[in-house]
């Protein structure tokens, strides 16, 4: 059955004067990506776009045969800004695989460190990162007619975050120079700090178990952590304001820059943040505790909420192949036929999967990624999705927005919007933001988002922080609850790393780990087309993104390229090669080469 | 109208050895990128101390990281190119992530960084290793993937990946006389690897010796000591008082620590500003600083071999002693018999004057 998802753009390869520009590597992001495109000047688009990167270690080869308990402390090692998502996500699959369910202190201990990292790493990845494409310098050499406008505009909300124009806030994103960029460094330590206080350490956790935590709760520890959140809450009353003015301004500067970056609305959201009260972490019960998370988990089709029922997400998970060094698994064993609750289980689900690496010459013709392409199976049409995450705020806010279910106070979901609410910090009165489902999904609103989310994971630290202190001062202090490696069994979890969907599934036969694939969200927005035709997340968005950049061929940065790709917040250490579509040279009037001249 | 005056104190700074120095940062081994996320934790000098000049005496240091840099693509890259022509000297070269093995296979590459303009294909990592090691003064393998192997390099792996003393060799010495240097923890903390970086600035410098290293070239001052010497919760150890759920704040060795053989600091320095850890807050030593790593630690949770026999020999004495401690505090619990307020001086003065 054809499950092409028909580009919206036109490939077709019949215009001249197509300049090949590559960045290899792509810098300030995680892990090891290059882009290769063809740009049409004359038209100001990006015609073609690949993308590979050049990272294979093996997880799902050297985790078979070892003891299932140890999974948690070796998938962290997967990823080293959010390796903790992933050691959460293995607790999450073998809590269920194991079948305990840890005390409700435990799962605040976890939630509240889970939420500091989503405040640390949105933070620094946005202003430390993601800013530099905004600073000054940046600006200054790709669109100086947009810095020059910049620097005679008045900040709408000055007031609030302290920078009078456009372009002081652009001044002070310049890297180690820039004020607004040491203090968002200096930030990310003090949410690290809450995050080990949590977790132990920084970035591989040492004291969750499957089972619960070690982390021994105290007055001294809740303390030590509310005191820097209430820093942090001061913080974002004036980062919102500050990046919807920069934000903003870029809509204005540049018409028509809603364009770049975007595609169609096609969204997956794993769900975060466990409820004690809900959570058993049986399969059985999956759909009911997956709704009571405080991140709705969801998938958005053209603006439209299609399901918020984990098993249901679950069993329409499809990995397919394409265009990666790999060999297809459909003679290998098949692990899992059934789920617990008996529906049937696809060949292509990460259950059943079984890694064949073939390394190979990369040849853009035909297979030159790592990567395999997971898809999501919408039962209503037969189409094998090829959702993103937007590199994860986006698709949170929105499932969750739409899905009506969290209110918390702090957070309230209303439909179409999510509302979000400070309490009075020492110089700044209370705040309620409202981050409203976006017109487009495209560099800019993603990039938005995820300012917002960091308001969002405050908020549920807030919540977090008090269910804690209930539980501590009810004496309720147990963080760990026994249980007994089985024989056979099978897991499953899902969380939201930092940049969105991550799922977890485990096998295990005679007390060892038989088979298991983590399929964290980068392979989700960074794959290439898939044996369907269909083509990955980062084809639609960069392919056809505009071009606003003021250089021609031979200063050219492809800054907007830049910001197309960092507003997915690649992250690329789980060995991601991608291909974003067909690359045939038409004519090359320039190749910039490597430290000749450029 | 008196002239500018040189201040007297002005004799106390001294012109580094050299006034620039680049540092050339593979991240391209078989990683996660952790350890540059960590060396963004770090305060003990903090990376922007480092290349603001915040310690006189220094060289102006030119950072290339690929997490943090302005450059991009060949922008980025053209420094690898110059420090292999020699127009970058001096640089240090960072290596992080482990050494895969690319003679194991026909084709292709487990890892690579940039595009061979002849070949059109990948440069590997080690292809870069090889090209930039005999060009840096100094070389650093950040964390226990670039230093010993590392998680990548576990039983059963498909990559044959290994540390960078096990590529280059044990015995490499740099083109300035100075082994390679190794910095690991899974991820390294980060004020163990800013100092050890700042240590080498210094030694670069001219105001520092040789960077003292052990057997396993790791800077003695920072990997000297175990975890269970550093440990705060070694008072539970020594009166034999041992958790046997994982949540509780006494001694963890049963519940899977291998603190007492462990070569790492810290339980002793805290992960950042003091603030977390390992077993000092409740996560058992998964010995990430060693070259055994991960496998000769595995299955974690379970207790180490040497801990049944040493807490049981500790119990006894453990238990005797705490029983006898506990009797002292009593006593000390307790405040002299002459504070009171009956009007009589019993504190042993006998007074004269009233």
């Amino acid at each position: 059955m054809s499950t092409i998802t028909a580009p919206t753009h036109d490939t077709s390869t019949k215009s001249k004067n197509l300049v090949e520009m590559n960045w290899d590597p792509i810098t300030r992001i995680v892990g090891s990506l290059g882009i290769f495109t063809k740009i049409d000047f004359g038209n100001r688009r990006v015609a073609e776009c690949h993308s590979t990167s050049s990272i294979f270690r093996g997880y799902s080869i050297f985790m078979k045969g070892k003891d299932p308990r140890d999974a948690h402390f070796i998938t962290s090692r997967i990823c080293g800004i959010c390796g903790d998502n992933h050691a959460t996500c293995a607790t999450y699959a073998q809590n269920m695989a194991f079948g305990v369910r840890p005390p409700a202190m435990a799962e605040w201990i976890v939630n509240l460190g889970e939420a500091a990292e989503y405040m640390f790493d949105h933070n620094i990845f946005q202003d430390n990162l993601v800013g530099v494409d905004f600073c000054e310098q940046m600006v200054k050499e790709t669109n100086p007619g947009v810095y020059a406008k910049a620097e005679k505009t008045q900040s709408p909300h000055a007031n609030l975050h302290g920078y009078r124009t456009i372009a002081d806030i652009m001044k002070a994103l310049n890297p180690f120079t820039g004020s607004f960029y040491r203090e968002a460094l200096q930030m990310s330590r003090m949410t690290r700090e809450m995050f080990c206080l949590m977790e132990g350490r920084h970035v591989h956790p040492s004291t969750l178990y499957p089972g619960g935590v070690g982390t021994v709760p105290t007055i001294q520890l809740f303390t030590d952590y509310i005191v820097r959140l209430m820093k942090y809450v001061e913080f974002m009353k004036k980062v919102v304001p500050l990046h919807d003015d920069l934000f903003d301004f870029f809509y204005e500067a540049l018409p028509g820059y809603e364009e770049v970056g975007k595609r169609r609305v096609l969204l997956g959201c794993w769900g975060s943040f466990n409820d004690p009260a809900v959570c058993d972490y049986t399969y059985k019960n999956m759909t009911e505790w997956g709704r009571a998370m405080y991140v709705t988990p969801g998938v958005v089709v053209d603006g439209k909420l299609v399901t918020t029922d984990l098993v249901d997400i679950n069993l329409n998970i499809r990995i397919l192949l394409g265009s990666s060094f790999y060999d297809d698994w459909q003679n290998s064993e098949t692990f899992v036929k059934n789920d617990p609750l008996g529906n049937p289980v696809d060949k292509h689900h990460p259950w059943n999967q079984t890694t064949i690496p073939r390394p190979q010459k990369r040849d853009f013709g035909g297979k030159y990624t790592w990567v395999m392409s997971p898809r999501w199976f919408d039962k209503r049409t037969g189409d094998h999705l090829a959702l993103d995450t937007g590199g994860g705020p986006i698709a949170r806010l929105w499932a969750t927005a739409l899905a009506g279910l969290v209110d918390i106070g702090y957070i309230k979901a209303t439909g179409n919007s999510v509302k979000m609410y400070l309490p009075k910090t020492t110089s700044l009165p209370e705040v309620e933001f409202e981050w409203k489902v976006p017109k487009w999904s495209n560099a800019i609103e993603r990039d938005r988002a995820r300012t917002y989310f960091q308001v969002y994971a405050a908020c549920c630290a807030l919540h977090f922080a008090e269910q804690a202190l209930e539980e501590l001062h009810s004496g309720r202090t147990r963080t760990w609850n026994e249980f007994k490696v089985p024989e056979e069994a099978i897991g499953c979890g899902f969380h939201e790393a930092v940049r969105g969907v991550l799922s977890h599934h485990v096998v295990i036969r005679k007390g060892k780990i038989a088979n298991y694939h983590p399929y964290p969200p980068t392979p989700w927005n960074a794959n290439p087309r898939d044996v369907y035709g269909t083509p990955g997340p980062y084809e639609d968005a960069v392919q056809n993104t505009p071009i606003f950049e003021e250089n021609g061929p031979d200063k050219f940065k492809g800054i907007d390229i830049m910001r197309a790709v960092r507003s997915f917040d690649p992250c690329l250490p789980c060995g991601v090669h991608m291909y974003l579509g067909n690359g045939k040279v038409l004519e090359t009037r320039h190749s910039p080469m490597f430290g000749v001249g450029v | 109208m008196a002239t500018e005056t040189v201040p007297y104190g002005r004799v106390t700074q001294k012109a580094p050895a050299v006034s620039d120095v680049h540092i050339v940062w593979i991240t391209a081994g078989l990683g996660c990128d952790g350890d540059s996320v960590s060396v963004t934790a770090a305060t003990q000098p903090s990376i922007e101390d480092v290349l603001l000049g915040a310690i006189p005496g220094l060289p102006r240091v030119h950072l290339h990281n690929p997490v943090l840099a302005y450059e991009n693509g060949d922008d980025f890259l053209k420094f690898w190119y110059e420090a292999e022509k020699g127009k970058l000297d001096p640089f240090v070269l960072v290596v992080e992530g482990s050494i895969p093995n690319e003679r194991i296979k026909k084709e292709g590459y487990w890892a690579a960084l940039g595009t061979n303009p002849n070949t059109g294909q990948p440069i590997t990592t080690n292809e870069w290793i090889d090209r930039l090691a005999p060009k840096a003064v100094a070389v650093i393998a950040c964390g226990t993937c670039a230093t010993y192997g590392g998680i990548h390099a576990m039983e059963g792996n498909p990559t044959g990946c290994m540390g960078l003393a096990d590529y280059l060799g044990w015995n490499w010495i740099s083109k300035a006389g100075l082994p390679i240097v190794n910095v690991p923890g899974c991820p390294v903390q980060p004020d163990n690897f800013m100092e050890t970086v700042l240590y080498l600035l210094y030694q670069v410098a001219g105001r520092a010796p040789m960077i003292p290293l052990d057997d396993q070239l790791r800077p003695t001052w920072l990997f000297g000591k175990t975890v269970h010497e550093g440990c705060d919760r070694a008072g539970y150890y020594e009166q034999g008082d041992f958790a046997e759920v994982y949540g509780s704040p006494k001694c963890i060795v049963k519940l899977g620590c291998w603190g007492p053989v462990v070569n790492c600091n810290v339980p002793k320095r805290g992960w950042m500003a003091g603030v977390g850890g390992c077993p000092n807050v409740g996560g058992i030593c998964i010995g990430c600083t060693m070259p055994g790593f991960p496998d000769k630690f595995m299955p974690f949770m379970d207790e180490p071999p040497g801990a049944k026999i040493s807490t049981g020999a500790v119990g006894a004495y453990g238990r005797t002693i705490s029983t006898l401690r506990t009797l002292t505090q009593a006593t000390c619990n307790k405040e002299p018999k002459w504070r009171h307020p009956r009007p009589e001086l019993t504190t042993g003065y006998h007074p004269r004057s009233y």
